[in-house]
């Protein structure tokens, strides 16, 4: 297990080495904190609340998956073959339905956990002969562009809508990823020492206006896992649960693990697993 | 070419509650890529709404609508089945028709 | 909207004659569907141009012209606005945001049972008000709040 975790984290170092220049201080004993004003929300808060359903009633996102459909139903690539006659997202070829919540699992063929975009990336490499690298390349979104993955991914998602959460943890390789994912969280290192844990693993933590979720918990996990994918505001791009992931490692100034890579995989099967039973209301909106 | 629309519209009694999505960009002229350079101004200009073939919303547009534009309206005395047709064009000429029936 | 003009404009677009005119010269594409964009109106820098732009010179609040804002903005990317005119024969509705550089940010008209209400999102550069102006039997009336717009902490 040990050795699997250091191995992820491995993976996670594109930059090279950033890891390791960096001098490690003696982590700072943490503050005493003031009692938690998670549940007593400001006004703030309940203003944006006012506002949410409109919002996702009416959500951009939607034109994303409306372009994953056409491009999951079409033949494309190089193979010229459709990944809705060839994907298996673990609910029989094809099947869409949901599959989003019912990811991360393990898969035979790949020998691998793998949560949707992993998945997705996977099928758009051996069923149609894309070039991973290609994909690796420029995975999320920004101004200008949109790519294909993040609408596939969009699109899966919104075939989950309103049903369960269901990460099969009794999968003993789902559960194996699990721990690895729970150790990863808690892996304190760059120049902040940091781990995920210090923001999102307790209760009553915001940053600026942002209430910040406790991951252990099935209510946090699931408010790290709702609405992803989502449509961010800030930008007005759709961006994917793994971008999420680097983006958090980005924020703890970590070098960004890799795309579509087992560290990543880890980390949304914990965070998915701890927030089974709840309801996923489909791809979202973000601030 | 531009991408599709996405539109909804729904019957609640006799007032069609109408409901598009837009895909554009909306640039207001005022922003600065990555390399520092403004990015022209590149936003949707007008557009309109027929219901049963009669234009019902004739609008239009500034740099302040945000990107991906989101409009609602409610239309009286549409039945289910009328034909909505969404029509954009923006500023460099760039358009779009998209249709939809009430549901 | 000149109805003559946009029968020519679909039935042109079809056949392929339109692109012939514009690559002639004889239309240039922004003049098609927007000939009607009210550039006085749209590219006032203040309230008061733009409003002089759309011809209402003289306004008045009005409590039967309703305004649906957020007090303070989640995003100010993304605001949404909600208006709805209860003011008898409201031909149109426009709304502003006073401190964008071009503070209107678009006009309906509605006719054909169209019921004087629209909801849409609006870019704020910055704490602003955001004001709705309703034109009923040729008089312009008015109402608007203010939108507090912050700055927000990482990607939700």
């Amino acid at each position: 297990m040990k050795q699997r975790l250091v191995g992820a984290l491995c993976a996670m170092a594109v930059a090279g080495g950033a890891f390791a220049q960096t001098p490690k201080k003696p982590a700072a004993k943490p503050a005493p904190q003031s009692p938690p004003a998670a549940e007593a929300k400001d006004a703030a808060t309940l203003e944006f609340e006012k506002f949410r359903a409109e919002m996702e009633d009416s959500n951009p996102a939607e034109l994303f998956e409306m372009k994953g459909e056409e491009q999951w139903k079409t033949k494309r690539g190089p193979k010229n073959v459709a990944l809705a006659e060839s994907c298996d997202l673990g609910q029989g070829v094809g099947k869409v339905e949901g599959a989003y919540v019912r990811m991360p699992r393990y898969f035979a063929d790949a020998d691998a956990v793998m949560d949707a975009e992993r998945r997705i990336v996977w099928c758009m490499v051996e069923k149609q002969g894309f070039k991973f690298d290609d994909i690796a390349k420029k995975p999320f979104a920004n101004a200008n562009f949109t790519p294909d993955i993040t609408n596939l991914v969009t699109y899966v998602a919104g075939h989950s809508r309103n049903m369960k959460v269901a990460v099969p943890l009794k999968d003993p390789k789902v559960h194996e990823a699990y721990e690895i994912g729970k150790e990863i969280a808690a892996y304190r290192a760059g120049p902040y020492d940091f781990s995920c844990n210090t923001c999102h693993g307790s209760d009553g933590k915001r940053i600026r206006m942002q209430n910040l979720p406790n991951l252990s918990t099935a209510k946090g996990a699931m408010s790290g896992v709702q609405g992803w994918p989502g449509y961010r505001m800030t930008g007005g791009v759709m961006l994917t649960h793994q971008w999420r992931m680097g983006d958090c490692f980005r924020q703890q100034r970590f070098p960004q693990p890799k795309y579509a890579s087992d560290a990543i995989a880890y980390l949304l099967t914990y965070m998915i697993g701890n927030a089974n039973g709840q309801v996923y209301k489909g791809p979202g909106i973000k601030r | 070419m531009a991408d599709p629309m996405k539109i909804r519209a729904t019957l609640k009694g006799d007032t069609a509650e109408i409901r598009i999505l837009m895909a554009h960009a909306m640039e207001t002229g005022q922003r600065k890529d990555a390399a520092g350079n403004t990015v022209p101004p590149h936003f949707i200009q007008a557009m309109t709404v027929e219901v049963g073939g009669k234009k019902v919303v004739d609008g239009h547009v500034g740099t302040s609508v945000s990107r991906n534009p989101v409009f609602g309206f409610k239309v009286k005395g549409a039945k289910a089945g009328d034909k909505v047709v969404v029509s954009w064009v923006d500023n460099k000429g760039d358009k779009r028709t998209d249709e939809a029936a009430i549901a | 909207m000149n109805t003559t003009r946009r029968t020519v404009l679909k039935s042109a677009t079809a056949s392929g004659v339109l692109a012939g005119l514009i690559a002639a010269g004889a239309l240039r594409p922004t003049q098609v569907l927007a000939a009607d964009w009210n550039k006085a109106a749209f590219e006032a820098h203040d309230v008061a141009g733009a409003l002089k732009g759309l011809g209402a010179g003289a306004s008045a609040d009005s409590k039967d012209l309703m305004l649906r804002v957020p007090d303070i903005a989640e995003n100010g990317a993304v605001v949404p606005v909600d208006v709805v005119s209860n003011i008898p024969n409201t031909s149109s509705i426009s709304i502003l945001v006073e401190k964008n550089p071009f503070p209107l940010s678009a006009t309906f008209e509605f006719t054909n049972g169209a019921l004087p209400e629209v909801s849409a999102r609006l870019k704020l550069s910055q704490t602003s008000m955001v004001k709705a102006v309703a034109k009923a039997d040729g008089k312009f009336y008015t109402a608007q709040k203010e939108v507090k717009v912050t700055v927000g902490g990482c990607g939700g």
